[in-house]
């Protein structure tokens, strides 16, 4: 047609080139995806590539787009897992370390408030009970004093615990303001520490999201089953180093109130007593690798940060020539004699290990402790096999669908059946190009979404050649009934769609997983056919206008 | 004259209100027992919304599920189904049963020492047996999802309510919904009677058939919209019929090519999506009947401001000799 500009045509055509060249490498899914892996193993090694990455990476032209559709768990197969924190952990970690703070700031007005002892009191609650009852006000102000603001902005100005009197005992809790800025740490924490464990192990594309305020959603493609993810992340490997007070091979031997009573790892007849409180702890460690001792047997070397470093040093150059316990979530791995002042913070953790068990604990040591418990509350797993029997049973849905909705339409509409065939061919490639861009997971509902999609996607089509049937019917020329078909239509069109459309948008804020999928690629779907519908076809048809310059038409 | 293939006469002239007592009355009847067996028979809930863990086994001989049950016997897991799965892309050698576990009593979170022991059980009895997929989830997150489903329904709905309302006027809104009700009520209801498992996807599905049946009742509406302007004296019946039949052709078109597509899934889509499918293609199905039956008998009860006309007239509008005893 004539009153269509030729710019309009020409981004039309424009844009659809672009969906079919970014959505051409899903189209050689396998090559591109180990281009993909070559280049980013050839990057993360600096540039230096091996005989067969270069192989890889010459499987796809690099000049060419290279992003492809994610596929979900359910096509790829792997681990998915919602964890949720145990925030409240942290408080009675929290306040058990404010103990001795407050012991010590009470000392120093002894002569005020007397003795002081600390009474039993539930998880997450200091109780301390003081001699004087006169000094009770004293008490409460050195105790409050010990406060820090909270460093959040919604919890600005307010301090982190709460401080009162109760029964002629002083109470401390955390305050409110404070356990939130707490529970966003533990959480964000966690989700850094996991983040680093799946990542050591180097899956392609794991998911790891927040959900919630406590909550983490872990998916990891192509792990072998959600019980090995949960070993992988759920291993706590808290690493502390406390001072031996003795040895003993007694199991029931009584410790003091500040001791603890710890095995040996490998052997069942000895046993350490330490003191509680840590000297360093594994928190402070900034790198940890394996290597091995001066005889040959595997060990892992560590690096602590600065304040670890010189709690480290301060201690080994006082206590020259006593035993010094390494310990593993609990459990002692060694307890060496101190031969020296160590400065600078490195070490070497000695044991019976296996190069595997060096390798797996300087991993932990590294990811670091998570902060807080975690318990699971949903996990699926997903064979590789399911996942492929699921892209066929897919592909071939698609295929099927793509024929069945082709011939109905060719057979209804002719020529005009054939436009709208082409227009939907435009619309799966810009679907794809779409979600190859933006880096949307497509899943199997996904998939079934596109097919919906597709047969969805004519109706636009036949609005308007419906519409333009009773334009002829109505005896207006050719050119005439187009127009008006496709003008007239618009409104129907736009309105039917963008019901769709909502309804994709509730799914895709609501949902979780194989809803959040299909919500996806409806909702993109209905965007671009709306496109391709309107603008494609339309174009199509003013190149036939143009170039057969029908006097009749049959839609 | 080139072949077209048209399922629609060129030209219709079905009066859609003639056995109104029949068409309304029945989906009035359909709607009243699917509310009736969802709240007694209940639905079929699938783990994401009951709690528990399903297991897909594969073995490549056709166990008999006494024996899976026999195995699973003495493990004291409480409430176990099993059912076969059978799809047309299986291989010859591939037998899928999926067993189902309540959750267990007294855990928050997933046991995996009791899949473990199931998964042992089940390969003592048969080494070939392999779990390409295992699913658990805790009763705590398996209620937090009925209640975002709900509300996505929920949401789904009045967002539509909403949006037909300020496109069009209040009774074509309420007529909307009124189908859209309807169409979501049967579907539930088919799963209901037929006891299919509903779960997450379902949910989905429900939510599609939404879109899809508020996209053809919208453009009907639009239509109707467009012809009370130029036909300004016609009764609403006959406007509506003449409406629906201007449309006719479009509706079937649409819904045809959308149950191809989908018969082409639940075809060949594989066995993890067909109840997934299944309801989006009986939706499909419904909704076009729900389009055509349902939402305007709604809008015509409810009757629509034209206007230019005395609100008493309107009432009897159908009325052949409305004009003259006014």
């Amino acid at each position: 047609m004539s009153d269509t500009p030729l710019w309009k045509s020409l981004l039309v055509w424009a844009v659809v080139a672009l969906g079919i060249v970014f959505a051409a490498p899903n189209l050689f899914y396998n090559r591109v995806e180990m281009h993909n892996d070559a280049v980013a193993a050839i990057d993360a090694a600096g540039g230096a590539a091996t005989a067969e990455q270069e192989a890889d990476r010459g499987l796809w032209p690099d000049w060419l787009p290279s992003r492809i559709v994610p596929l979900g768990l359910d096509l790829r197969g792997g681990a998915h897992l919602l964890a949720e924190v145990q925030v409240a952990d942290v408080y009675a970690q929290r306040i058990d370390g404010m103990w001795p703070d407050v012991r010590d700031a009470l000392r120093d007005v002894r002569d005020q408030v007397g003795n002081v002892r600390r009474m039993p009191a539930p998880d997450g609650v200091l109780r301390v009970a003081i001699s004087n009852p006169a000094g009770l006000e004293v008490a409460l102000e050195k105790v409050r004093a010990l406060a820090t603001p909270v460093t959040t902005l919604t919890g600005m100005g307010s301090s982190d615990i709460e401080v009162r009197a109760e029964g002629g005992e002083i109470v401390v809790q955390l305050s409110e303001a404070e356990r939130v800025a707490s529970d966003q740490r533990t959480v964000q924490q966690s989700l850094e520490i996991i983040r680093r464990r799946v990542d050591e192990v180097g899956t392609r594309e794991p998911t790891i999201q927040r959900q919630g305020t406590d909550r983490i959603l872990i998916q990891v493609p192509g792990i072998g089953s959600a019980a090995e993810l949960k070993s992988l992340i759920g291993t706590t490997a808290k690493l502390t180093f406390h001072p031996v007070v003795r040895v003993t091979q007694d199991a029931g031997t009584q410790v003091g109130a500040r001791e603890a009573l710890m095995p040996e790892m490998d052997r069942t007849d000895l046993f350490y007593v330490v003191e509680k409180t840590p000297v360093v702890s594994g928190d402070e460690l900034t790198n940890a690798q394996p290597s091995f001792d001066q005889n040959g047997k595997p060990a892992v070397e560590f690096q602590f940060d600065a304040t670890g470093a010189r709690k480290f040093g301060d201690y080994t150059a006082n206590n020259i020539g006593k035993p010094f316990a390494i310990v593993l979530d609990g459990q002692v791995i060694s307890a060496p004699v101190i031969q020296s002042h160590i400065p600078g913070g490195r070490g070497i953790i000695t044991g019976s290990f296996s190069v595997e068990e060096s390798t797996e604990l300087a991993v932990l040591l590294r990811a670091g402790a998570l902060p807080a418990e975690m318990t699971f509350l949903e996990e699926r797993t997903i064979g590789p096999e399911l996942g492929a029997d699921s892209i066929r049973a897919g592909q071939n849905a698609a295929l099927v669908a793509t024929a069945f909705v082709a011939l109905y339409m060719i057979a209804s509409y002719g020529l005009f059946g054939v436009f709208a065939v082409l227009a939907l061919a435009a619309n799966i490639a810009m679907i794809f190009a779409i979600l190859s861009v933006i880096g949307a997971t497509l899943t199997l509902p996904g998939i079934a979404g596109i097919v919906l999609t597709m047969g969805m996607a004519v109706d636009a089509n036949v609005l308007i050649y419906e519409r333009i049937r009773e334009e002829l019917r109505a005896g207006r020329s050719p050119g005439a009934a187009i127009d008006e078909g496709f003008g007239k239509a618009l409104s129907a069109i736009v309105d039917s769609q963008l019901t769709g459309l909502l309804t994709a948008v509730i799914m895709f804020f609501v949902g979780t997983g194989p809803v959040r999928g299909f919500a996806v690629t409806t909702g993109i779907g209905i965007l671009t056919s709306m496109f391709t519908a309107v603008y494609v076809t339309r174009a199509i048809v003013n190149i036939y206008l143009g170039w057969r310059r029908p006097k009749t038409i049959i839609v | 004259m080139a072949f077209r293939l048209k399922l629609v006469p060129e030209k219709t002239n079905i009066d859609f209100f003639r056995w109104q007592w029949l068409t309304f009355g029945a989906s009035v009847v359909a709607v009243v027992l699917s509310l009736l067996s969802v709240a007694v028979i209940g639905l079929n809930f699938g783990v994401d919304f009951k709690g528990g863990t399903t297991i897909r086994a594969e073995s490549t001989q056709n166990n008999d599920i006494a024996l899976y049950r026999e195995a699973l016997e003495g493990l004291g897991l409480g409430e176990v189904s099993i059912t076969d799965v059978f799809d047309p892309s299986f291989r010859a050698d591939q037998h899928v049963k999926m067993l189902r576990v309540a959750p267990q009593e007294g855990y928050e979170a997933v046991t995996p020492e009791v899949i473990t022991q199931i998964e042992t059980a089940l390969q003592t009895v048969d080494p070939s047996v392999t779990f390409p997929s295992v699913e658990s989830v805790g009763p705590k997150v398996s209620s937090e999802l009925i209640m975002k489903a709900l509300l996505a329904v929920f949401a789904g709905s009045a967002g539509i309510w909403i949006y037909v309302w300020l496109r069009f006027e209040w009774q074509f809104a309420v007529g909307c919904v009124a189908a859209l009700i309807h169409d979501v009520v049967v579907t539930v209801g088919v799963f209901s009677i037929f006891q299919l498992k509903f779960d997450l996807t379902i949910v989905a599905a429900l939510l599609t058939i939404l879109g899809y049946s508020v996209n053809d009742t919208v453009v009907i509406f639009d239509r109707l919209r467009e012809n009370l302007a130029k036909y300004k004296q016609m009764p609403l019946r006959d406007l509506m019929n003449l409406t629906t039949n201007e449309t006719l052709s479009r509706t079937i078109m649409t819904a045809t090519t959308t149950a191809l597509a989908l018969t082409a899934l639940l075809i060949f889509g594989g066995d993890v999506i067909r109840g997934f499918v299944f309801a989006m293609l009986f939706g499909v199905i419904i909704g076009t009947y729900s389009t055509l039956y349902v939402a305007k008998n709604i809008v015509l009860m409810l009757g629509v401001d034209r206007g230019d006309k005395p609100k008493k007239e309107r009432e009897r509008g159908e009325h052949e000799f409305a004009n003259i005893d006014a």
